[in-house]
């Protein structure tokens, strides 16, 4: 098998921003723009970063401090941008974000580079509110190039319907509200209380449900917990070290409401958390 | 007939055999596990088996389903028992039909292995010398394990 084409990133950063009635790249987020914000958080990620932008573009100075790639196709909108980066370099894939998601975390990119499937188009998330493919927040495949450029001969231009039909690899968010974009200036200010609100984490209830030694160890069949855990994984620390449970998480599974689940998952408020410790029927 | 099952009553081999009959099968084979007296070294008095009932009769029913989907038989079923057990008691039951006796080993090994892998089921042993514990959990807690992999090859108190 050959390995799988480089990833680079690639900020989109050519919309009107026609909601917000200002550009939503120069957004500034706790002192820093949200196009140098996308970029720096990609960048760990990624062979390297470009901020796609129009032809009209190029001598902007916030855009301008980042290699670009230029809109080489016609017809606008973010299609064209993954088109003009795929055809730049035809052997790469692609990490396209949109320039208007501040609440998108590490961890969030870091889970859907984990997800790839390079077999695929793309691999992107499925949409926390509608489960609809999210396409600016994916990794594009090198052979998307020709399939997008098929479908906008024919007319269409949009890249989640485009995704909805096409071979792609879909992932189930981690985060409820990372791919929360921000489209009018109300959504701007409740991002920005958000992030610039030092240590806010929103917390929620939680419970947890104790079997076997996990019951033991923590002295009750269950609790109820007000936690900031985002995942079991967090959750698992803060109370391992409550209860001091003695099992490290490796050797354990983790249930949420009634199914396995993944210990990155995200949580919500009101879900009932299991720990599985080995198990030993039969 | 339930594909997986708790009981908290010794479990009714005579009725769960009968679930399983099909005028097209040729044999039946059944597993039944024991509470065996001596695990790695100590001898056992009694145990107690507690589960995540919820999510185990899902994994369960997930196995033997699987089973039947695998392997050509005509009906299967397991049976677990719940609660404190005494040295020879029944503690698992699984029964497979089949037109022919190979499948019907295979499958019935077969779920008998997954469930003790997979069915979030737990085991706490009692020992003659007042110590207990809780089966894979504690006293190879130290060990570096494989998260679930836990077969010690026939080192568990019953059905090996």
């Amino acid at each position: 098998m050959s390995a799988a084409p480089t990833v680079y990133g690639l900020i989109l950063a050519g919309g009107a921003s026609t909601r917000m009635r200002h550009d939503k790249a120069a957004l500034r987020y706790g002192g820093e723009s949200q196009l140098d914000r996308a970029c720096r958080l990609v960048k760990p990620h990624v062979a390297e970063v470009f901020v796609s932008v129009r032809a009209d573009q190029v001598n902007d100075p916030l855009r301008a401090s980042h290699p670009l790639i230029v809109d080489a196709f016609a017809g606008g909108g973010p299609i064209v941008g993954i088109r003009s980066a795929l055809a730049s370099s035809p052997a790469s894939a692609w990490l396209v974000l949109a320039c208007d998601l501040p609440l998108l975390t590490d961890a969030v990119l870091e889970h859907l580079l984990r997800a790839r499937d390079p077999a695929a188009l793309a691999t992107a998330y499925c949409s926390a509110y509608d489960g609809l493919p999210e396409p600016l927040c994916a990794i594009w495949e090198p052979a998307a190039g020709e399939a997008l450029a098929r479908w906008q001969s024919e007319g269409r231009s949009c890249p989640r319907k485009f995704l909805r039909i096409h071979h792609a690899k879909l992932v189930d968010p981690v985060d409820a509200h990372a791919l929360d974009n921000i489209n009018t200036p109300e959504e701007y200010a409740t991002a920005r209380s958000t992030l610039e609100t030092p240590s806010a984490p929103e917390s929620m209830q939680i419970k947890i449900q104790y079997y076997a030694l996990m019951r033991e160890q923590a002295g009750r069949s269950d609790e109820m917990l007000e936690t900031a855990a985002a995942t079991p994984a967090e959750l698992y620390r803060e109370l391992g070290e409550r209860h001091r449970f003695t099992l490290p998480r490796e050797r354990l599974k983790v249930a949420v409401n009634g199914e396995f689940s993944d210990w990155s998952r995200g949580l919500r408020s009101g879900d009932v958390v299991v720990f599985i410790p080995p198990v030993a029927g039969g | 007939m339930k594909l997986f099952s708790f009981t908290t009553t010794p479990i009714d081999t005579v009725g769960a055999r009968r679930e399983l009959f099909d005028g097209a099968a040729g044999g039946y084979v059944s597993f039944e596990g024991w509470v065996r007296n001596h695990n790695e070294g100590l001898a056992v008095q009694g145990l107690e088996y507690e589960a995540f009932v919820e999510l185990a009769i899902k994994e369960g029913e997930r196995i033997v389903a699987d089973a039947m989907r695998r392997f050509p038989i005509k009906a299967a079923s397991c049976v677990h028992r719940l609660g404190a057990l005494g040295v020879g008691d029944l503690a698992v039951w699984v029964g497979v039909s089949a037109e022919h006796r190979g499948e019907a080993f295979d499958a019935c090994r077969h779920i008998i292995d997954e469930v003790k892998h997979r069915v979030p089921i737990w085991k706490k042993e009692h020992y003659l010398n007042g110590d207990s514990g809780w089966v894979n959990c504690e006293r190879c807690a130290s060990a570096p394990h494989h998260p679930h992999a836990h077969e010690h090859s026939g080192a568990h108190g019953v059905s090996d």
